[in-house]
């Protein structure tokens, strides 16, 4: 069983990786508009020329 | 479009942009009318295509689109026109209007369900071991290491993401009663103390993975419940918004812009012909008409001259005004009918909700229970103290309130978002619980059961109507305008016309002299033989046309009110109009009873009698006369077309030119209140098998915390039964 000497502290990173990840979304604004953000995938993406 | 009014061009911007470290010019906007996908492509690329700005972005939920530029800040009104002609509305922003508390709020959430998600997660991972097999098999060392690293996890993610549910327990201790969050709270503390003992002691079972799973299940209803309270806005809030927009000032004989709510008493304003009376105050030069009907709900225009009180919110049709402002903003009519709607409001906040009154009564009964279970293993049976503590743990959580907590939010969350895709928005998630319980319904007449706009009716001569129309699109006088609009053709040029305030227009056609308006203005003598609204039109040499209108019902008012009726539902007209037309439309539309020549004040005193004789109601409305009975019924409806402070003081806002989503949101809300109802009993059934088991220690923390989510999930599917209701 000493396999779970790696094994743990593995899964523990992954999931602080996941949780450090959320918690930039979160504070980075990506939960302010949700209504606007579900209506953006509609629009179409020609303006992708000169920048 | 044929269109010689002249537009207000937008100025004052300027004094609210802000440069920041950069270098870049920063404004912010409140932008109104965005519906729609295209709607924020539209606004942002018309603004992103001018060299100079750097960004553009809309919030499409709030509403607030930000501007950043290089260059000098008056190019803030070019961009301000850029939007406006596009046709949205825009207004100065206003940061103590956005509700950050309750964005705020969402965001601590959503962290406290991140924490404890992740939390769940791993602990879960490692108790898959140790609930398949047991110490001797795996090595009691190794079982040693799962437990103290699922202490290490859960210790400080309860004590992070528990708060929400700690910080409202000890809110409610102090006050000397208890809530929904203590017996959460109590099970949840005690189930990680027990379990940090029984780890440290070297034995079997440790229950951290419950005390996680519990705390995660929970935070998920508590998202969903501050999702549907999300858009409820507070009448405080609301008058500051309609405080925003500017006013012009002038000083010295200079006019400069200023915010309407820095206009103080005695200043000197002037209001150009369109735009809207910011402040109570009186008029010292000028004549013109106002279209009062934001104010008082008439359809027709007053005419005012120096020395009469205009009122702010009025709208000023021909001609620029120079008035003395009497009142400051905050203490205008507008802001008294606001805080006549506040006092109101106050009251509507006592509406315990049903989730919190089955609370008071389930939680003392819990914790009773689990005391009970306690001293009957232990005192009683003669079990160790460990054991007996497992088991009124168990009792704690399984009889936990966690399909009750989700039983009514998931229900309100997915009728409103149902709603929403009809156009009917529900501002909070309790709205359609009101809605459900009413027994009486007031309607508003002007705009709310009919157009709210008069419009031409009858056969006309296509001559007539083209020169009248030609006449009448160079004034702002709602019958002009209906005129104007009903006429689609070429519009001849008219010579030297000219618009006097409050009687009429004339011109020269075809080197005759027309006149449009009253009967006097055109000549006529004697009253009218009907009592439509009516213009008249003369043409030199010839017969006067007398062209009328009529504020027209909406289509579907008579079946709606039917269907109303249907259901046993009272139904009363209240209306500011004159009572011969109150009664003729509540005829119409088969409205048992009808009042008019109602004052704003009127109204809410006939709301306060009904309240009073233990009636429910549902007021729906669109003006500022509605405002205050908008705010003090038990549940309330503004069209989209109702006026900024109708719609934010009504609990549901329904788009559309049709009276049926008054009908139809009283529909889902019985069918949500029965599904909320049954979620209920799904809960209860299942805690009254559950705490037996439970009682006689047949079942475990763990498989509490997997019972308690299966009811969940049969309360979400039960939920979800509201989708088949399209």
């Amino acid at each position: 069983m000493s396999i779970l000497l790696y094994l743990i502290p593995a899964a523990l990173f992954l999931g602080l990786v996941w949780l450090a990840a959320f918690v930039w979304s979160l504070k980075s604004g990506q939960y302010e508009d949700m209504e606007g953000a579900a209506r953006r995938i509609l629009l179409d993406d020609d303006e992708s020329e000169t920048d | 479009m044929n269109n010689p009014l002249p537009q207000t061009e937008p100025s004052g911007y300027e004094s609210l942009v802000k440069k920041d470290e950069k270098g870049v010019q920063n404004l912010s906007l409140m932008v109104s009318g965005a519906h729609c996908a295209g709607c924020i492509r539209k606004i942002e690329s018309a603004l992103l295509r001018e060299n100079a700005v750097k960004n553009a972005r809309l919030n499409f939920s709030t509403g607030r689109l930000q501007i950043g530029w290089e260059g000098p800040s008056a190019r803030a009104n070019d961009y301000v026109k850029t939007v406006e002609s596009l046709g949205y509305g825009i207004k100065p922003y206003n940061p103590d209007a956005e509700r950050e508390s309750g964005e705020e709020e969402g965001r601590f959430l959503l962290l406290c369900t991140g924490v404890a998600g992740f939390a769940t997660g791993n602990i879960m991972l490692l108790s898959i071991g140790l609930w398949t097999t047991d110490g001797e098999t795996m090595g009691f060392a190794t079982r040693e290491l799962l437990h103290w690293i699922s202490a290490l996890i859960s210790i400080p993610a309860v004590a992070y993401s528990g708060r929400p549910f700690f910080r409202s327990a000890f809110a409610a201790l102090r006050k000397g009663h208890t809530n929904m969050d203590v017996p959460i709270s109590v099970g949840v503390i005690l189930a990680i103390v027990m379990s940090l003992w029984e780890t440290v002691r070297g034995a079997e079972h440790a229950y951290f993975d419950s005390a996680v799973m519990l705390l995660f299940f929970l935070l998920i209803g508590r998202t969903f419940d501050w999702q549907a309270r999300r858009n409820a806005r507070s009448a405080a809030t609301d008058l500051l918004q309609t405080l925003s927009g500017f006013a012009s000032v002038i000083e010295k004989g200079k006019t400069r812009r200023v915010l309407v709510r820095d206009l103080r008493e005695g200043m000197a304003i002037s209001v150009a012909a369109g735009e809207k009376i910011p402040v109570d105050s009186i008029l010292t030069q000028g004549r013109s008409s106002l279209d009062t009907s934001p104010v008082t709900g008439e359809t027709l225009p007053r005419a005012v001259k120096p020395g009469d009180t205009v009122y702010a919110g009025m709208m000023n049709l021909s001609a620029p005004l120079t008035l003395k402002v009497v009142k400051a903003a905050e203490d205008s009519l507008l802001s008294d009918i606001v805080r006549l709607m506040e006092k109101a409001g106050q009251a509507q906040a006592l509406y315990v909700r049903l989730a919190d009154r089955v609370a008071r009564l389930y939680t003392p009964v819990v914790h009773i229970l689990a005391l009970a279970a306690f001293l009957l293993w232990w005192g009683v049976l003669g079990i160790a103290w460990q054991q007996a503590l497992m088991i009124a743990i168990t009792v704690l959580i399984i009889t936990c309130p966690c399909a009750l907590g989700l039983a009514v939010p998931v229900v309100q969350v997915l009728a409103s978002g149902l709603l929403m895709k009809r156009g009917i928005l529900v501002k909070s998630g309790d709205a359609l619980e009101r809605l459900a319980s009413i027994d009486t319904v007031l309607l508003d007449k002007t705009g709310t059961l009919t157009r709210g706009k008069p419009e031409l009716t009858g056969i006309y001569d296509e001559k007539d109507l083209q020169l009248a129309a030609s006449l009448a699109v160079r004034s702002r006088h709602p019958l002009s305008q209906a005129l104007s609009q009903a006429y689609t053709g070429k519009m001849p040029d008219i010579k030297n016309a000219a618009e006097h305030p409050g009687q009429g227009l004339e011109g020269i056609f075809q080197g005759k002299a027309v006149k449009l308006g009253s009967r006097k203005w055109c000549g006529v003598k004697g009253p009218a033989d009907h009592a439509d609204l009516e213009i008249c039109l003369a043409a030199e040499g010839e017969e006067p046309v007398f062209f009328r209108f009529a504020d027209r019902l909406k289509e579907d008012a008579k079946e709606t009110l039917g269907k109303l009726r249907a259901k046993h539902l009272g139904t009363i007209l209240l209306s500011g109009d004159r009572k011969s037309v109150a009664e003729s439309v509540a005829k119409t539309c088969g409205i048992e009873q009808a009042m008019g020549e109602l004052t704003p004040v009127q109204k809410f005193e006939y709301l306060q009698k009904l309240k009073t004789e233990g009636h429910k109601i549902l007021m729906v409305g669109d003006g500022l006369n509605d405002a205050p009975v908008l705010a003090g019924a038990d549940i309330s409806m503004a069209p989209g077309t109702a006026i900024d402070m109708a719609q934010n003081a009504a609990d549901i806002v329904f788009m559309g030119e049709h009276l049926a989503p008054v009908n139809a949101a009283h529909d889902i809300a019985v069918f949500s209140q029965k599904l909320v109802a049954q979620n209920f009993l799904i809960s209860i059934l299942y805690n009254m098998i559950a705490i037996p088991i439970a009682f006689m220690g047949l079942v475990t923390p763990m498989v509490a915390a997997l019972a308690m989510s299966g009811s969940s999930l049969l309360v979400i599917a039960n939920s979800f039964r509201l989708k088949g209701k399209t």
